[in-house]
């Protein structure tokens, strides 16, 4: 079991969740969005609904399809590039993913055909069941893949059988583990407001293209209403994480604001470049005390750094503490945004606000990017164990020589970059186009369906036809 | 004593959720495969048009399989996963490609229709292929010492695994015939019709030649089917020798092909075909779930663990099926001729 091949694995399976992640991130919170504009076209009936939920569901089914493909990646590099950690906490974690293919994936991929296929086949109501049932799976799945992940951020009730492998003792604990709560609320909040960065730059845009303008319109509102509520709450909630975090992973938290002494006042660095082998954090620029205050409430608290912890314990700090800051930094934009945003509304100035309408397409994005930087702090922080303080990562990985990881890394890379570079290169012709203005409704029909004509991916192309 | 059961219970409902796996998404892999023969880009629309609602849940079928298998028996995931390294990897290459174009295929303009296409039926087609090198790897056995794989990286790569790939190819392809027997009409029905005699034949040999080098594998496996090098343990033999016989018989209603008026009967002479080779190899293999280093009851997670699994598939398998029914049943219609895809 060589170094490179623990190596090259940490790296792929890197690349390949960073990609995956980016997926779940959109579709989670698209596809409740779908489901509110479903249930409001069918309350009130008006068409700006129904042609935004075709446009949206156009997208959301080229983002679902990329996230089951790199998905269905994930769940089998458990067993091929880390089969020893598969090995020890099978009996503990396995169940947790058992249960999301049997209570989520099944659902979600199942109702998905009825939802992008079923437009003109079944009813309205059926149709808009559908629709609820794929959103209420995307979010069972967090449910679970976050009880799994938050159990090796922060294990509890488990043991070790004779043979060596972990047993749960009580998978009540297992499940709702320190680190779950916060965790799952923070990566559901996280995907709204992904969706809603998305919205609102896909909405700007049409609105500073005149394209579309009733629908770009009440979809500019819907995503300010979102930013102005979830970003500030995001920013509690992220809070919450960091005192748990503090409380079970120390070291964690040490890394993520670049702190090596152990002091009471620690500082909140707004910027410095942390040096592994200096043990120092250079050019630290920081406002003292607020650290402490953050993290415990208490400016004189007195907290760990990273020399509390012997040297092979420390995570790569570099990377956590800045990628920490990215986060932050994504996060404090969005808030700003969502009150810029509430206040021109309530000047009744937002579909003239040309400067914010291009803020908002700039900061499209920006929900990406948090969700990628807060994985990489929360996971590279984990380090060095892939079950904290239980299992380390470097004991974790599979017996499989390092030539065939790095080909399956090389080769992962190059087809990730063709396949997602045509996927964002097909919605964002879609973003470009803007919203269809006249879709015929669904309606009631007794006959089986003749063939799934899929309105809900119609091409731009046959519009006319 | 109940632990022994949980394993076995497990060990079934794994078993199920894979011929599950076979029987639907080797019908929509199969129609990728077939893809190249179709005449022209409209028909190809309507090929997809015949799968595209359902890919993903038969595709899920899989994640249960897989995961099933890391959950309920971590110990032979473990071991079984860095032996297929290669071959699990090509096979989700494979099923990125062929997942995403039923998308891209309708976004693409010109020439990125005509990539989408190409990366439909390849990916189809080596998906397939990969499947059948990890079935052939499995049948082999995996090289295990304490539980974890000392073999090289290339280990799977043998004439039998080759040839086990090519019948499963050339079996989904009959899946997937059959299953476009059942949802098109008019001309496409018609060449449907014929690739199901064709294909018939082609999975008949493959069948049979990956039957008998099965026997060759491990001496093991002939002692069970009774044979050994100079003799017959005709008892054993007569009991086992109806399954070829009646994957025979089935090949046989295949290949002379139905009347115009018998739509689904094809797909499901097929499915039987699958099963009757399933439960052959099953009877092969018993009661390995490594073959020739791991039982079920050895590689399983622990008991409680079976236990909370069970607990949760007992209610949801049952309502799983029943959806899936019902999708199935929504989407029953033939494939309009005019209408395709988009
Ligand atoms: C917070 C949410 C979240 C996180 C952290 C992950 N996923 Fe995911 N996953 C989803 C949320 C999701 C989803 C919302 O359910 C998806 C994404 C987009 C989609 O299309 O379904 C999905 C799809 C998806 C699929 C395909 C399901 C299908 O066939 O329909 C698999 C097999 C996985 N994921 C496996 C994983 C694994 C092994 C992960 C961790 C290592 C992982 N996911 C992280
Ligand atoms: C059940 C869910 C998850 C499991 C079981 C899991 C497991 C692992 C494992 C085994 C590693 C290898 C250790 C290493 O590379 O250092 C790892 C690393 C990593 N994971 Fe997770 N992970 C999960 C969820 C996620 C998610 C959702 C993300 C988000 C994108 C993520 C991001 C990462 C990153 C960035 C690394 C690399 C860290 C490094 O190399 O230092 N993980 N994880
Ligand atoms: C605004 C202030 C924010 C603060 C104070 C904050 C705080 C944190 C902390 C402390 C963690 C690490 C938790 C752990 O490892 O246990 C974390 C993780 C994470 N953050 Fe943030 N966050 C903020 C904003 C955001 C935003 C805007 C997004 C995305 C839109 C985001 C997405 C994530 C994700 C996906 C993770 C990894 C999952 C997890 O561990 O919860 N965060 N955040």
């Amino acid at each position: 079991m060589d170094f490179d091949a623990l190596l090259l694995s940490r790296l792929q399976f890197a690349f390949t969740i960073g990609f995956h992640i980016i997926f779940p991130a959109f579709t989670i919170g698209l596809a409740s969005f779908l489901a509110v504009l479903e249930g409001l076209w069918l309350f009130t009936k008006k068409p700006v609904f129904r042609n935004l939920y075709l446009f949206w569901v156009k997208i959301f089914a080229l983002s679902f399809g990329m996230g089951v493909v790199s998905g269905v990646v994930m769940s089998y590099q458990f067993g091929t590039n880390w089969s020893v950690f598969s090995a020890q906490v099978g009996s503990v974690i396995g169940p947790l993913l058992a249960y999301e293919v049997l209570t989520a994936f099944f659902l979600e991929a199942s109702f998905l055909g009825v939802m992008l296929f079923g437009w003109k086949k079944v009813g309205p109501k059926l149709h808009f069941f559908a629709t609820c049932m794929v959103a209420i799976g995307t979010l069972i799945s967090s449910f679970w893949i976050l009880a799994a992940n938050s159990w090796m951020q922060t294990p509890q009730g488990f043991d070790f059988a004779a043979d060596g492998t972990m047993v749960a003792t009580d998978f009540m604990q297992v499940i709702f583990n320190p680190s779950l709560p916060t965790r799952l609320m923070h990566m559901v909040l996280a995907a709204f407001l992904t969706t809603a960065m998305v919205v609102a730059g896909a909405s700007a845009f049409g609105l500073l293209k005149k394209k579309a303008l009733p629908e770009s319109r009440t979809a500019l509102r819907m995503a300010i209403l979102m930013m102005a509520l979830v970003a500030p709450l995001q920013l509690v909630i992220g809070h919450q994480s960091g005192e748990v975090a503090h409380r079970y992973q120390p070291a964690k938290v040490a890394a993520m604001e670049g702190w090596w002494e152990t002091q009471s006042q620690q500082p909140t660095l707004l910027f410095g470049w942390p040096d592994e082998d200096a043990e120092a954090t250079h050019a630290a620029i920081g406002i003292p005390g607020m650290g402490s205050w953050f993290v415990a409430g208490d400016a004189n608290a007195e907290l760990q750094g990273l020399k509390a912890f012997a040297k092979e314990d420390r995570p790569p700090v570099w990377i956590t503490f800045w990628a920490f800051r990215v986060m932050v930094g994504m996060g404090l934009i969005m808030i700003a945004l969502g009150l810029w945003g509430a206040t021109l509304w309530f000047l009744k100035r937002v579909d003239g606000a040309t400067l914010y309408q291009r803020a908002l397409v700039l900061a499209a994005p920006s929900g990406f990017i948090a969700v990628l930087a807060g994985w990489i702090a929360a996971e590279v922080g984990r380090q060095p164990y892939v079950v904290y303080g239980v299992l380390r990562t470097a004991d974790a990985v599979s017996p499989v020589p390092a030539g065939s990881v790095a080909t399956s890394l090389l080769v992962f890379m190059v087809v990730y970059a063709i396949v997602f570079s045509a996927g964002a290169l097909y919605i964002l012709r879609l973003m470009a186009a803007g919203p269809d203005t006249d879709e015929p409704p669904p309606k009631e029909t007794s006959e089986p369906p003749g063939s799934p004509l899929a309105t809900g991916v119609k091409s731009a192309a046959d519009k006319g036809a | 004593m109940f632990g022994i059961e949980l394993s076995m219970i497990w060990a079934v409902l794994i078993a199920v959720a894979v011929f599950l796996y076979v029987a639907l998404d080797g019908f929509d892999l199969g129609v990728g495969i077939l893809f190249p023969f179709a005449k022209d880009s409209h028909e190809r629309d309507q090929m997809q048009s015949a799968i595209a609602p359902v890919w993903d849940g038969n595709e899920t079928w899989l994640v249960l399989g897989g995961g099933g298998l890391f959950a309920a028996f971590p110990k032979a995931y473990a071991a079984l996963m860095p032996a297929l390294y290669l071959p699990i990897f090509l096979m989700l290459l494979a099923l990125i490609f062929r997942g995403v174009a039923f998308e891209f295929r309708h976004h693409g303009r010109k020439s990125g229709k005509k990539w989408w296409t190409i990366a439909f039926s390849g990916g189809s087609i080596v998906a397939a292929a990969a499947q059948g090198l990890v079935l052939g790897a499995f049948i082999q056995g995996v090289n295990v010492v304490d539980g974890e794989f000392v073999g090289g990286a290339l280990d799977w790569l043998t004439p039998f695994s080759l040839l086990v790939a090519a019948s499963l190819v050339a079996g989904y392809a009959l899946l997937g015939a059959g299953w476009l027997v059942f949802r098109t009409q008019g001309e496409l029905f018609e060449r449907a019709r014929g690739w199901v005699k064709q294909l018939a034949l082609l999975t008949a040999l493959g069948m049979g030649a990956v039957s008998l080098a099965t026997l060759g594998v491990d001496p093991r496996v002939t002692y069970r089917w009774g044979l050994t090098m100079t003799s017959v343990d005709w008892e054993t033999f007569i009991v086992l020798a109806p399954l070829p016989l009646v994957a025979g018989g089935l090949c046989f209603l295949l290949w002379r092909g139905a009347d115009k008026g018998q739509h689904l009967q094809p797909y499901l002479y097929t499915v039987c075909l699958f099963l009757v080779g399933y439960v052959g190899l099953a009877i092969s293999l018993w009661p390995y779930i490594v073959p020739f280093a791991m039982t079920p009851s050895e590689a399983a997670a622990a008991d409680n663990a079976l236990a909370l699994m069970l607990w949760g598939a007992l209610p949801m398998l049952p309502l799983i099926l029943g959806y899936t029914a019902y999708v199935y049943w929504l989407f029953r219609a033939k494939v309009s001729d005019e209408a395709a895809y988009h």
